[in-house]
């Protein structure tokens, strides 16, 4: 294992001091101790730095309410620390040691299933101590410099200790900073991170400007508090268990839209807020309704603004990051590089830059610490070969392991599952190397970036409910896709998924028996397979 | 306080939107997402499942079959809409020319916004058409 970083000197027993490293890593949260832990273990030196005085990142303070929005089942239907398990748990950061795998089941309480803001925090410390993340703690990162061109650029980050250079950096600050629209009035109210304790919001009329999650979070946490709650934004409020997806207000959520449906006295309305005048002590709230009509007029003893975050990217757009989105996420290659300053990587949430193909309108779920774990290591992996020469293990496999090993992954790859029709793991067949085990790469790029006959192997989800895998078979240049069966248990690896896979390989000239390791299936039932899908269509366009 | 153009501000200036209400902007604008393209990457995939519909805001798209460019795009223009309306892959490939900024609307959510919103189908309508017409410049 490769040494994590510098020794430490002198009176300041913190590592990594100002000066020359070949990568730096920003941000103290779980994308910069992720990217980190597994840029160590490639054996690729770097620093890390935080204005934090701990490691954590938005959970030491959020979620306000202190519960999180991802779970983490103690009892799943895999083994705690197998690969398998991680389907299950979408809070623990990755290790290749056993022994630091699934550390977030072990320090729940047993109250919920949900982990406690505090528990989070403590996850996120406990697996940088015991994996030896090192971070420099209460250094700041202030300004950017670019010096050089080309191959010899060196990025130059200044911070409250001094300057770092280096020809590589990974920013995983979070999507952290508060976002307020240029609303009239909106600077007389909080935003979301200045909410004040729920107890100070008692038998007051509550104004909330926004329906994503973290109004919907406050206005749950206000229902017994407060004696009328409004929330408003342009469009309709859109629920996850509608949307089969992390967009929308999870179920955890709800409670206050059901009270509103029930007419139990919460309004949620679909309204632009044209501006927000001062009444005495109270406040004014014109809004407009989305379906046209005269302004309304609502009172309120309390508004609070749930208008989201946007990125800390400092000075990176004066120096050409460019940025996009309410959120002002960086343009990213797919492979999360600055679309427009080389060298200038992103980890964490950060990484929902890169969108990939967003099939069916689905984003992957970078924005969250179960998808932003496997982008962080498939990061890491990528700057290490590409950046620093460590070379890419590609295990070969024999042409008989290839519909067993495609069927296993399908079955338990948990970066497949969370990151569906945006990570797939390869396996290609080249002429003069054999056939082997790429790992797992953006599926954007496989799509895009050309190069030896191979399969892509995915999981997809049809936002109405299906969940179901893809192969991409690239022979000639050319890809074509193939849906695979579903499985209402989600195992995908049953005979009818093996005679499909079959079926692919034998465009690859691959005679592959569908039995061949095969485990029992359980009984499960197959559903809806598709047809192949050419890439190359005869039909004209239009 | 963040001061920007907001995308219900870019969308009144596109003549696909030219009919509605600064309300009804605002309500049209949530229902996108915003995407970044840097050149040559392809926003459409032809043959491939799953796409949506685009409208560009900033930058210029090639429609292209293997090597044969179709025509191109820009400001205001939208593309995606017939796979998304049919549910059938795109049968050409989108390319970015330089980098491109779009607004993104998932195929499922397309039907809905355009039956909420009749002018703006009317004017993709229009826009369609328009297309027709010229398709056998395509052909050639």
């Amino acid at each position: 294992m490769a040494a994590l970083g510098e020794a430490s000197g002198g009176r300041d027993e913190r590592p990594f001091p100002p000066g020359e490293y070949p990568l730096v890593v920003v941000g103290s949260g779980p994308g910069a101790i992720q990217v980190s832990y597994a840029l160590g273990r490639l054996g690729v030196r770097h620093a890390v730095l935080s204005a934090d005085p701990a490691p954590g990142g938005m959970f030491r303070r959020f979620p306000f309410f202190q519960r999180l929005l991802s779970w983490t089942k103690p009892y799943a239907p895999a083994e705690r620390g197998s690969r398998a398990y991680e389907r299950y748990d979408w809070n623990s950061l990755l290790a290749d040691e056993p022994e630091h795998r699934s550390l977030m089941p072990g320090l729940m309480d047993g109250a919920s299933y949900f982990p406690s803001r505090p528990e989070m925090e403590r996850n996120l410390r406990l697996f940088a101590e015991r994996t030896g993340v090192r971070i420099r703690h209460d250094c700041r990162w202030e300004r950017t410099r670019l010096e050089g061109e080309g191959e010899d650029r060196t990025i130059v980050l200044e911070t409250s200790d001094g300057e770092y250079r280096c020809s590589t950096a990974v920013i995983a600050v979070g999507v952290a900073e508060p976002y307020k629209p240029a609303t009239p009035g909106i600077e007389l109210v909080p935003h979301y991170v200045d909410t004040r304790p729920a107890t100070s919001y008692r038998d007051r009329r509550v104004f909330i400007i926004g329906k994503q999650n973290s109004g919907f979070e406050l206005a749950s946490g206000l229902l017994q508090e407060a004696r009328s709650i409004v929330l408003a934004s342009p469009s309709p409020a859109r629920l996850s268990v509608v949307t089969h997806s992390l967009v929308g207000i999870r179920a955890r959520y709800v409670q206050p839209y059901e009270d509103h449906v029930l007419g139990g006295g919460v309004a949620v309305l679909e309204a632009a807020i044209e501006r927000i005048e001062r009444d005495g002590e109270a406040f004014r709230v014109v809004t407009r309704p989305s379906r046209g009509g005269d302004p309304v007029t609502f009172e309120a003893d309390d508004v609070i603004a749930a208008t989201g975050f946007v990125t800390p990217l400092l000075d990176l757009p004066s120096l050409g990051v460019a940025t996009f989105g309410q959120s002002r996420l960086p343009a990213q290659t797919p492979f999360w590089e600055s679309a427009t300053v080389p060298g200038i990587f992103f980890a964490g949430t950060i990484s929902q830059g890169a969108a990939g193909l967003k099939k069916h309108g689905l984003p992957a779920n970078s924005g969250a610490v179960h998808g932003a774990r496997y982008n962080a290591r498939v990061l890491a992996r990528r700057i290490a070969e590409t950046r620093f020469g460590v070379p890419r293990a590609r295990p070969a496999l024999a042409s008989s392991d290839v519909l067993p090993f495609v069927a296993t992954e399908l079955r338990h790859a948990p970066e497949l599952f969370h990151q569906r029709a945006y990570l797939a793991r390869v396996v290609s067949f080249e002429p003069a190397t054999g056939i082997g085990d790429d790992g797992v790469v953006p599926l954007a790029w496989f799509l895009d970036s050309g190069g030896p006959d191979a399969l892509a192997v995915t999981i997809e989800a049809n936002g109405e409910g299906a969940f179901y895998p893809v192969l991409y078979a690239r022979r000639d240049g050319a890809v074509t896709e193939h849906p695979l069966p579903g499985d209402e248990l989600l195992g995908f690896d049953g005979p009818e998924h093996r005679r499909a896979i079959a079926d692919v390989l034998a465009g690859f000239g691959i005679a592959a028996d569908p039995e061949a390791g095969m485990a029992d299936s359980g009984g499960r039932a197959a559903v809806a397979a598709g047809p192949a899908i050419s890439s190359r269509p005869e039909a004209p366009a239009s | 306080m963040i001061e920007r153009m907001t995308i219900a501000d870019e969308l009144a200036g596109l003549a696909l939107f030219a009919d509605l209400s600064s309300a009804q902007l605002e309500g049209v604008a949530h229902l996108f997402d915003e995407g970044w393209f840097p050149s040559g990457e392809r926003i459409l995939r032809q043959g491939l499942t799953g796409s949506g519909f685009y409208l560009v805001l900033d930058g210029e798209v090639a429609i292209r079959q293997g090597d044969r460019e179709l025509a191109r795009l820009g400001r205001g223009d939208f593309f995606g809409d017939i796979s998304a309306l049919l549910g059938e892959p795109p049968v050409a490939d989108v390319v970015a020319l330089g980098p491109v900024r779009c607004l993104h609307l998932a195929a499922t959510e397309l039907r809905d916004a355009l039956v909420a919103y009749p002018t703006v189908l009317f004017r993709m309508l229009v826009e369609q058409t328009r297309r027709l017409r010229n398709a056998e410049r395509w052909q050639r």
